[in-house]
């Protein structure tokens, strides 16, 4: 029995598929927040590991691109590190860990402590692209509620959860207005990081490999947290400082050090953290 | 003191070796030849090749030993190859009833043209664990008979509902690994869901409305598995060509009859078609099939097995243990996002 | 009635098809301002295809159902989904027979009647709950539930909170759907009164769907007869009960007085 050699196109995708993901992207960033529904192809990677990020990345890299890959906010995490080798391998593509060196970069659940700039590009993992979905798991009916601006229900939601906790208890992939229209998921980063989407001047990508959507935030767009008037948006705090290199006013990775529970907090972004180490 | 945890790349590359040292297993015993699995374990190189939607035995095979028996893992390979084939045209539809199948049964009538022929079967073994000793059997090879499908010769006096709407030839059915998915769906674009969807899922579905979850009142009108020639019209000939043969199993379920003041009563239909031999997978999508023409067919909706988005979204298992296995991910960003909430909440109700 | 030049809403000749048979045909009536209208009928008699068709659940298949948007009557069939939808979430109100089908069971009383608000618009937490408080007040539910799920409620109570969901917005049309069967008669009662009183106060257009007569008699102004799928016998209510001119309306009469 012999087997085809398989000749790979540049980052793994066809042409004919890049294209359709362009337009996809490209329909995203015309309406922002909307979620396209696009014909996800399936990766090296399994569903739910990143194979949405895959593709959008794979469609926007080119040969001057420099890509960093980050998952949890660490450019060393397995899934991280999987990604990055296999866009290595298939684009033949220049790799950083440093986010001011990075034109592309893809994340799974945090946004980068170092500010973004124009023409930067971040690409978003995202799991469930529906924020409504666990409110109303109906495609067809949230599908209408986005069309006709019908977001009363997750309204209803965070009034329940003030009712029963005293406050808004979402505290990742919390929900945006986007542009004033559209309620989107900023995938689940942790609500520390909306505020950096909020006129951001980088352009920001989502990619729903498995649920097969794409969406995006062009730069400079106003994204609002939602809130109360009386109850608004309130992003997390951490009040300790890193362990490593003293910041503070960055998010906190907890590690357990000792038998007992005893615990240290660590800058989750490690680029960041290596850099303020080395000051 | 505390020092970053580093060596992903490492990491990875030592469990990629404890892997192939586990799939080697001893260095005594041969290695698997991907050869004697594609001819010696058949019905899985069927699944993998139903469940990757790609007709290759050969690379069924290799991908079921290099996945260490993992019928996922194997289908996942399979797909990830397909993603990299151009799509040069689409075959004419096959013709099931055209070549004599290896294997056709009916539970629907005693006898019929054809015949009754039960071809290579587990059905009538006794399960007892035993030596594998093949038994040499008079093969009587006899004159093919033409066997006409069942559901042609009940539909000829228009008992049961006809395959398609008159007059649609639906040329260029829709593609679900082309065309985004969107809910509700065309019964076309489901049987192609069905078709690749996962086996074990569907079966269970399938009992389920056995059990009263969505009753469909199924009869196996008929069972087939064969070959089936491929054709494909080239644009530069303009005529059919047949590029060879595949295996299919095929099922074709009679179903609860319908019927009003203004048109007679008539049974309708389930149908199953996957590759390779599958009678299990086969009969479980066609009373899916049925079961998700409900709403179609004007019956009340009450079971899971009739929720299209239900059925749909959750068919396909790549996708589903994907998204079940990526819990092993790291989440422990959201994780300390939700233990810093939790313990405001904590220190709120103490308070 | 308040003085008004046109009608709230003008049925014209209406009827929907079930395939080749018809639901309901050929109703003709106005309803005014304030004005309540109760359809009675026994089952089969088309009085839920009409309500179905006025509400937008059902099409119109014949005939014409117009409603005053904005100073000027409307042509149903021609708004689009959005116009109907944004009609739903501030003038008009569906009081469903089964009040589960009317609330989220599982969303707290308060959350309930603050959703309609919070669909147009209210983003004040305390104000929202203050008008959910409000109006649970307003519908004799305790207000000490406001936190609790309907599925702890009672089935009077449920209605009455599905009431003052559906009030909340101050709309101008509601239609209710046999909302009385399957309570206990005293509850019925109590609910009837609390359903006549609001719809003074608030100056409410109701079309009220029932077999019952009692109901009919109770909080409507006008009604409707209808017997498999025609309209035998309207006017006002105390005239048709009292006085009934068809020979069917006169069966229904009697045999509420003799049951």
């Amino acid at each position: 029995m012999s087997f085809p050699v398989i000749e790979y196109n540049h980052a793994y995708l066809d042409e004919q598929t890049k294209r359709v993901i362009r337009r996809a992207l490209l329909k995203g960033v015309a309406i922002p927040g909307f979620q396209v529904p696009f014909a996800s192809r399936e990766v090296p990677m399994p569903r739910g590991w990143g194979t949405g990020g895959v593709q959008v990345t794979a469609s926007v890299i080119g040969d001057g691109d420099v890509l960093k890959v980050i998952d949890q906010g660490a450019d060393d995490t397995t899934n991280a590190v999987s990604i990055r080798q296999f866009f290595e391998k298939v684009a033949g593509v220049a790799t950083t860990t440093s986010t001011e060196d990075a034109t592309v970069i893809q994340t799974r659940h945090r946004i980068p402590e170092t500010p973004l700039a124009e023409g930067q590009i971040m690409v978003y993992q995202v799991p469930i692209p529906e924020p409504l979905r666990f409110l109303e798991p109906r495609e067809t009916e949230t599908r209408r509620m986005h069309a006709l601006e019908d977001y009363g229900l997750i309204y209803v939601k965070l009034y329940e959860d003030i009712a029963k906790y005293g406050h808004i208890a979402t505290s990742y992939a919390y929900p945006v207005l986007v542009n004033g229209r559209y309620l989107m998921d900023p995938s689940p980063t942790p609500s520390f990081d909306n505020p950096k989407l909020h006129r951001s001047p980088a352009l920001h990508l989502y990619g729903a490999g498995r649920e097969k959507r794409i969406y995006a935030v062009p730069p400079y767009t106003h994204v609002e947290s939602l809130g109360f008037e009386d109850h608004p948006f309130e992003p997390q705090r951490f009040t300790q400082p890193c362990e490593l290199c003293g910041s503070t006013g960055v998010y906190m990775d907890e590690v357990i050090v000792d038998d007992h529970g005893g615990a240290i907090y660590v800058c989750s972004d490690t680029d960041h953290c290596e850099r303020m180490a080395a000051l | 003191m505390y020092v970053a945890v580093k060596g992903g790349e490492k990491a990875i590359a030592n469990a990629h070796s404890l892997l192939a040292k586990r799939g080697r297993g001893s260095e005594d015993t041969p290695e698997l030849d991907a050869v004697q699995v594609r001819d010696q374990l058949g019905m899985l190189v069927s699944r993998v090749m139903a469940e990757g939607s790609l007709y290759d035995p050969d690379l069924a095979a290799r991908a079921i030993v290099q996945a260490q028996g993992d019928a996922l893992e194997a289908v996942t390979l399979v797909r990830t190859y397909r993603t990299t084939l151009p799509r040069f045209g689409t075959s004419l539809p096959i013709d099931t009833a055209g070549l004599p199948s290896e294997r056709r049964i009916s539970a629907t009538f005693k006898d019929l043209p054809g015949g009754q022929q039960l071809g290579a079967t587990f059905d009538y073994t006794h399960r007892l664990l035993a030596d594998r000793k093949p038994e040499a059997v008079p093969t009587d090879a006899g004159e093919p008979r033409p066997m006409p499908r069942v559901t042609d010769l009940m539909g000829a006096g228009a008992l049961v509902e006809p395959d398609s709407v008159s007059g649609d030839t639906d040329p260029e059915p829709a593609d679900l690994t082309r065309d985004p998915t969107v809910f509700p769906m065309t019964r076309a674009e489901r049987l192609q869901a069905l078709a690749r969807g996962d086996e074990g899922f569907l079966l269970g579905l399938g009992y389920s409305t056995q059990r009263g979850y969505g009753r469909t009142h199924p009869f196996a009108g008929e069972v087939r598995v064969g070959e089936v020639e491929v054709e494909f019209v080239p644009p530069e000939l303009g005529f059919a060509v047949a590029i060879g043969r595949i295996e299919v199993t095929e099922c074709q379920m009679v179903n609860q009859f319908t019927g009003s003041s203004s048109a007679p009563a008539q049974f309708t239909r389930g149908y199953g078609l996957v590759f390779g031999r599958s009678e299990r997978k086969a009969m479980s999508m066609s009373l899916i099939d049925r079961s998700l023409r409900s709403g179609e067919l004007g019956e009340r909706i009450t079971a899971p097995a009739q929720d299209e988005e239900f059925v749909i979204s959750h068919a396909d298992n790549v996708e589903a243990t994907g998204f079940v296995e990526h819990l092993k991910l790291p989440h422990y960003v959201d994780f300390q996002a939700e233990l810093a909430l939790v313990r405001k909440l904590r220190e709120e109700f103490g308070a | 009635m308040i003085g008004n030049e046109e009608p709230l809403l003008s049925v014209t000749g209406a009827g929907h098809r079930y395939g080749d048979r018809f639901g309901c045909r050929d109703v003709s009536f106005e309803l005014w301002p304030g004005e309540v209208l109760a359809v009675v009928g026994e089952s089969g008699s088309g009085k839920s295809t009409l309500l179905g068709m006025l509400a937008r659940r059902l099409t119109t298949d014949e005939g014409s159902i117009r409603y005053r948007r904005d100073r000027e009557l409307t042509e149903l069939s021609d708004l689009t989904e959005r116009e109907v939808r944004t009609l739903w979430r501030s003038e008009w109100g569906f009081v469903h027979q089964n009040p589960a089908d009317g609330l989220r069971m599982h969303v707290s009383a308060g959350g309930n009647v603050g959703e309609p608000l919070m669909a147009t618009g209210w983003r004040h937490y305390g104000r929202i709950r203050a008008k959910a408080a409000e109006w649970l007040e307003r519908v004799e539910i305790p207000v000490d539930r406001i936190d609790d799920d309907p599925t702890t409620f009672s089935g009077g109570m449920r209605q009455r909170l599905q009431i003052a969901r559906n009030l909340v917005v101050s709309p101008r049309l509601v239609f209710m759907d046999e909302p009385t069967s399957g309570l206990d008669v005293s509850v019925q009662a109590r609910l009837l009164d609390l359903i006549r009183s609001l719809v003074a106060d608030l100056g409410l257009s109701v079309v009220i769907v029932t077999h019952d007569l009692a109901v009919a008699r109770l909080i409507s102004h006008r009604t409707l007869v209808m017997k498999d799928g025609a309209v035998i016998e309207s006017g006002l209510t105390d005239r048709v009960l009292d006085d009934p001119q068809a020979a069917y309306t006169q069966l229904l009469v009697s045999s509420i007085l003799q049951g």
